[in-house]
């Protein structure tokens, strides 16, 4: 909402405030001022002047030599404008004057031609062109002929003035108006309000001889009024007119719609003007569309109408969507002489929709949506009515046309100052509440230790005790409310065990070399269960916004490799990324997607970079299981956690594998296929998925400690001869269970494959521990335990002491 | 023979003097005291003497053989110690060169701004509460006194899945899901996470960010309450010379509601950029929770109050850190994150 302060204080005592200060104590006391626009916006040096004369620029087709009277003294102008022409009042820049936009206005020539300044547009002093009425849209802004040649034209256009530019909470609708506003500025200025004026002389004709009205949908309209006003002259509006609805940010079209814009403006209640003789049937009726019906829109839209659409007609065919727009069939114009305004009360869920539906929104329907005040929707027609007569020179008919089913009595609120001053942590005086009451002009009485307001029609958003503590407080000032903490048991705060270890694990990855990254849910069709761990149904979204964001991922990986691409075209040479998050797979009995937390990393690039001392390594498959493995141990399950060669779509097939605790899937690791690296230009690029909710979930056993031993453990090396295919696993795994209770540790120290080895065959060695924690072992001890592990690895590996 | 021995010594003690390493000094000790020296030999050589000189040329030799082992002892230390000190210089570093690094990564500074405010509540005494970002329209909106054709409900655009579930447009809903869960009884909570709102990725605006909602609801939680919760946190978050104000403001699920703005912590108060020349800064959205909320969820509003208030990670980190582009956060620049790895406490 743009508030002209010129034009407030027509309704109330501003105090001759600074609108700067204005604006802060609106701000301080509910309504957020966003803006305090200084429409001169350092001009100076602008003024009327006369066109006495105006002829072709003899160099130029475009260009006209005006001589111009200024005031002071006639002048040479050269102008470009079209519609400049002799005899006309016009806005002059002089030389020295400052447009807006830092435009310098000098003495020139313009080929070969003197110009002393410029005569200007409504644009260029700064007004928004879709604000500019069409008639001057094109060119320079002619004045009234009353003008006086020499003055200053700022005044004229008003402006001289400043705006307030308010920011409105849904909640405050009343505001959307400049009623409304003096209400507020009343209340925190404690000024009385002044009323807009509404009389005129009504003509011996009733309007219920030109119209007859019927509602016949009451719950979307419950009051409807129509005037009818005979002789209208439609002309353009008086320049005063005008230019408040431009500070107010609504185009002028001519007299009479600008009368119900400005009415608009200054009550909150949206009026329609009809061309009575265009309705043709001296019959309005208003109902609900038939389903598939169509209207011509004023801005020449044919629209299709659906069932619950409320619209107006003339007993035939719809005239108006009701509360949106009217239609082009009624619509006045230049030649109409007689008028029906229409006043009425729409219905905000049944305006909102239609609104919604067509995608059109109009000063109107965002008044009517968030409900107008039901004790104006006279008093605006009245207004209107003397508007039209005052303006227009017509002759208003006796009375209205009327269909009123609407409730108008205020809602009551009973509150108690104790509980006020209980909810704000205060000590107000009763007698304080109630002067904040009256400043508000909310009407109230005191009375058995309660207070009985009556909410005033125009403040929809009071309704229960709440809005009055709010009310109060505000008036008061939120400066003055202490500072306490709440007093309550005492109970300690915290992290739960699983929100404790997410932390731990995020603080672990971020000590082993990643960066922790935040990537969108949201991702295109195609990639959302690209990686994905299980094979669910995806979760899209209705109306993306677009198709890369239109559905919810099932896998962190894809946008993490986004991540790795655009770090590394950026020439990163090492990309090492981690994220937490959630994925979304299928559908739970609620209906909701099952929201799954998972961690995902990627590395590229350089893992070991201490080039100076000759230590360099790429990234590689282990680099990565390490990770893992240290964040399994952290998290205590390294004894269950297994690792299996698989396949997965987009993984290199060789280099993939899944990671298991206990047998059961929780993720998976491996190298990005070449194929997907080359498309993005990324050299080895690993890759890991968990299923983080399900790692964290997993019970562990308590830790407890194991006495250090003071004996000694003896460690036996084997070079085992195998065939290639045999899985380091593997053998770890026969080990570990044929080695009985003595064997306390087997470390994989050696692998190789080569040249010295028989064709087919790989040697792996391990390093074994024996251990007792309560003696010293004997030679024979080590000697049968060793002796069962070997014969288990000849037995079930085939594998061979290496020579 | 004596004249030999005084010879044999001066020899000794000139090439002891002329030893430069412990090898040479080695060399020269084997030569002259060996088993099969001249000092030796002469001893060996004295039975041919007459049996009166034997003793005093016994002493004698003896003398000269542990004046040449005391000077060689004394020259040996000081040849060993150079040696050391030759050693040390060789092994010498240059302490300038680069170390081996070790590389560690950091958390995301949204993550950092919501720990640090999680920590500070926990240490009031709150607990964390998260939800789903897929949520009930029902949780989302109208347990929270939003029903279906509400007004506000404009104020933020959703991504509905269907006519009934939306990604969640504040973390709101998990408010109301603990209340509903908490069956009457008192809650002290903070909820992290992230958001969705229909918005066009630019500087300022991201159809994904996070929030971070407090709620408190208990008998007599009062206005004064919320108050001083908020400037605790502020001059946690924000320094402890920080002023807060709050102005009336509007959300469906409270009321009163109010924003909250700190005195600007760059300039305190004076007028900057950061503050756009008010010496205020807007920070978050707070207020007494709605009567309605709260019976909603089975709340008895004439007995039990609370207060709820919420933030945007986003914003602190942009304002505390300077970020000017909302969209360096979800673009995982290695260049953008990595400056936030030193600690700040």
């Amino acid at each position: 909402m743009l508030v002209s302060t010129k034009w407030l204080a027509e309704y109330v005592n501003t105090q001759g405030l600074d609108p700067k200060e204005l604006g802060e104590k609106i701000t301080r006391s509910g309504i957020e001022v966003d803006a305090v626009i200084d429409r001169t916006q350092g001009m100076t040096n602008v003024v009327v002047g006369y066109v006495k004369e105006c002829v072709k620029h003899p160099e130029a087709d475009k260009l006209n030599i005006c001589q111009v009277d200024v005031g002071e003294e006639t002048t040479q102008i050269i102008c470009g404008a079209p519609n400049v022409a002799e005899g006309q009042k016009v806005i002059v820049a002089r030389p020295g004057a400052v447009l807006p936009g830092g435009m310098k206005i000098k003495k020139a020539k313009l080929r070969g031609e003197e110009s002393n300044g410029m005569i200007c547009s409504l644009q260029e002093l700064g007004i928004e062109g879709r604000l500019v009425p069409k008639a001057y849209a094109e060119g320079i802004y002619v004045l009234p002929e009353t003008a006086t040649p020499g003055e200053s034209a700022l005044p004229l256009l008003g402006l001289d003035d400043t705006i307030l530019e308010l920011g409105l909470t849904p909640n405050r609708s009343d505001a959307l108006s400049m009623l409304g506003v003096a209400y507020e500025v009343g209340a925190i200025l404690s000024e009385d309000m002044k009323y807009p004026e509404a009389t005129y002389n009504e003509g011996n004709e009733k309007a219920s001889d030109y119209l007859s009205l019927r509602v016949d949908a009451t719950s979307e309209n419950p009051m409807y009024v129509a005037k009818v006003v005979r002789n209208v002259q439609v002309k353009e509006s008086p320049l005063w007119l005008q230019h408040r609805l431009m500070a107010a940010g609504v185009r002028p079209h001519n007299n009479v719609v600008d009368i119900t814009n400005y009415v608009l403006m200054e009550y909150g209640q949206p009026l329609h003007a009809f061309d009575y003789d265009r309705l043709e049937t001296k019959e309005i009726v208003v109902r609900l569309a038939n389903e598939g019906e169509k209207i011509v829109t004023l801005d020449d839209q044919e629209r299709t109408l659906k069932s619950n659409h409320l619209v107006i007609t003339n007993g035939k065919e719809p005239v108006a969507i009701a509360g949106v727009m009217g239609g082009a069939n009624s619509e006045v114009h230049d030649g109409t002489t007689t008028v029906v305004i229409e006043s009425a009360y729409f219905a905000g869920g049944s305006v909102r929709q239609t609104s919604k539906d067509h995608n059109l929104r109009s000063d109107a329907s965002a008044r009517f949506e968030k409900g107008v005040d039901p004790n104006r929707v006279i008093l605006a027609a009245e207004r209107a009515a003397s508007l039209l007569a005052e303006l227009a020179g017509g002759e208003v008919l006796a009375g209205s046309v009327v269909v009123d089913e609407l409730d108008k009595t205020p809602v009551e609120v009973v509150v108690s100052p104790d509980f006020i001053n209980n909810r704000l942590g205060m000590k107000i005086s009763l007698e304080d509440m109630t002067s904040i009451l009256t400043r508000l002009k909310f009407d109230h009485q005191a009375a058995n230790g309660y207070l009985y307001i009556k909410a005033p029609t125009r403040r929809q958003d009071i309704k229960i005790p709440e809005d009055i503590v709010e009310e109060i407080a505000r008036m008061y000032g939120y400066d003055e409310i202490p500072m306490t903490l709440p007093v309550e048991e005492s109970k300690p705060g915290g992290l739960t065990s699983y929100q404790a270890r997410r932390r731990q694990v995020r603080a672990y990855l971020e000590s082993a070399g990643l960066y922790q990254a935040i990537t969108y849910s949201l991702t295109s069709k195609e990639m959302s269960r690209k990686f994905a761990l299980e094979t669910a149904p995806v979760t899209e979204l209705l109306m993306p916004m677009s198709e890369e964001r239109s559905t919810l991922r099932q896998s962190l990986i894809p946008h993490l490799l986004d991540a790795v691409t655009y770090n590394t075209a950026r020439q990163a040479d090492t990309v090492a990324l981690y994220e937490v998050g959630s994925v979304f797979l299928g559908e739970t009995e609620s209906g909701l997607p099952h929201e799954q937390e998972h961690l995902a990393a990627v590395i590229a690039g350089k893992w070991v970079d201490h080039s100076w001392q000759g230590e360099k390594k790429a990234v590689d498959f282990f680099v990565l299981k390490g990770i893992v493995e240290g964040l399994m141990e952290l998290l205590g399950h390294s004894k269950e956690l297994t690792f299996e060669r698989a396949v997965v779509d987009g993984l290199h097939p060789g280099r993939t594998a899944s990671i298991q605790l206990a047998g059961e899937e929780i993720g998976l690791i491996g190298q990005l296929h070449p194929s997907e690296q080359k498309a993005r230009d990324l050299k080895e690029t690993y890759v890991v998925e968990l299923n983080l909710a399900k790692v964290l979930n997993k019970e562990v056993e308590a830790l407890y400690y194991a006495p250090v031993s003071k004996f000694p453990s003896i460690t036996r090396d084997i070079a085992l001869v195998v065939d290639s295919e045999k899985v380091a696993g593997e053998l770890q795994a026969i080990i570990q269970l044929s080695g009985g209770r003595l064997l306390k540790g087997v470390h994989l120290f050696d692998l190789y494959e080569g040249e010295k080895m028989e064709p087919g065959k790989k040697s792996v060695a391990f390093s074994l521990t024996y251990f007792d924690p309560e003696r010293t072992l004997t030679d024979e001890e080590v000697v049968n335990a060793h002796n069962k592990v070997l014969k288990a690895l000849a037995e079930q590996a085939g594998a061979e002491l290496r020579g | 023979m004596e004249a030999q021995l005084q010879q044999l010594k001066e020899e000794a003690l000139q090439k002891i003097e002329a030893s430069q390493n412990v090898k040479e000094l080695n060399d020269v000790r084997v030569a002259y005291l060996g088993k099969k020296g001249p000092i030796t030999d002469l001893l060996k050589g004295m039975g041919k003497l007459p049996a009166e000189e034997r003793p005093k040329m016994g002493a004698l030799v003896n003398v000269v053989r542990e004046e040449v082992t005391e000077v060689l002892e004394a020259r040996m230390t000081l040849l060993q110690e150079q040696a050391i000190q030759e050693q040390l210089e060789k092994e010498s570093i240059d302490v300038t060169l680069p170390g081996r690094p070790v590389k560690t990564g950091n958390h995301h500074p949204l993550t950092r701004v919501v720990e640090e405010i999680e920590d500070l509540f926990i240490s009031m005494g709150y607990e964390i509460a998260e939800g789903p970002e897929v949520e009930k329209d029902y949780y989302n909106f109208e347990a929270l006194n939003l029903p279906k054709g509400h007004p506000a409900r404009d104020m933020q655009d959703s991504f509905y899945i269907s006519e009934d579930i939306l990604l969640r447009t504040h973390t709101s809903p998990v408010q109301a899901r603990t209340m509903e869960a908490k069956e009457g009884k008192p809650i002290k909570i903070i909820c992290p996470g992230k958001v969705y709102r229909r918005d066009n990725d630019d500087a300022t605006h991201s159809h994904q960010f996070t929030q971070i909602e407090g709620l408190v609801i208990g008998e007599d939680i009062r206005m004064s309450d919320l108050k001083g919760t908020l400037s605790v946190f502020a001059k946690k978050m924000f320094g402890e010379d920080r002023e807060i104000r709050l102005r009336p403001s509007f959300f469906p699920f409270t009321e009163p509601s109010v924003e909250m703005d700190i005195s600007c912590f760059k300039c305190g108060g004076s007028g900057c950029n950061v503050c756009k020349k008010t010496g205020w800064i807007e920070i978050l959205g707070a207020g007494m929770v709605h009567p309605n909320v709260l019976e909603m969820a089975g709340y008895d509003s004439k007995k039990l109050s609370g207060f709820a208030f919420g933030m945007g990670p986003e914003r602190i980190a942009m304002l505390k850190y300077g970020v000017e582009d909302i969209r360096h956060f979800y673009t995982n620049d290695v260049r953008f994150l990595s400056q936030f790895h030193r600690t700040e406490v």
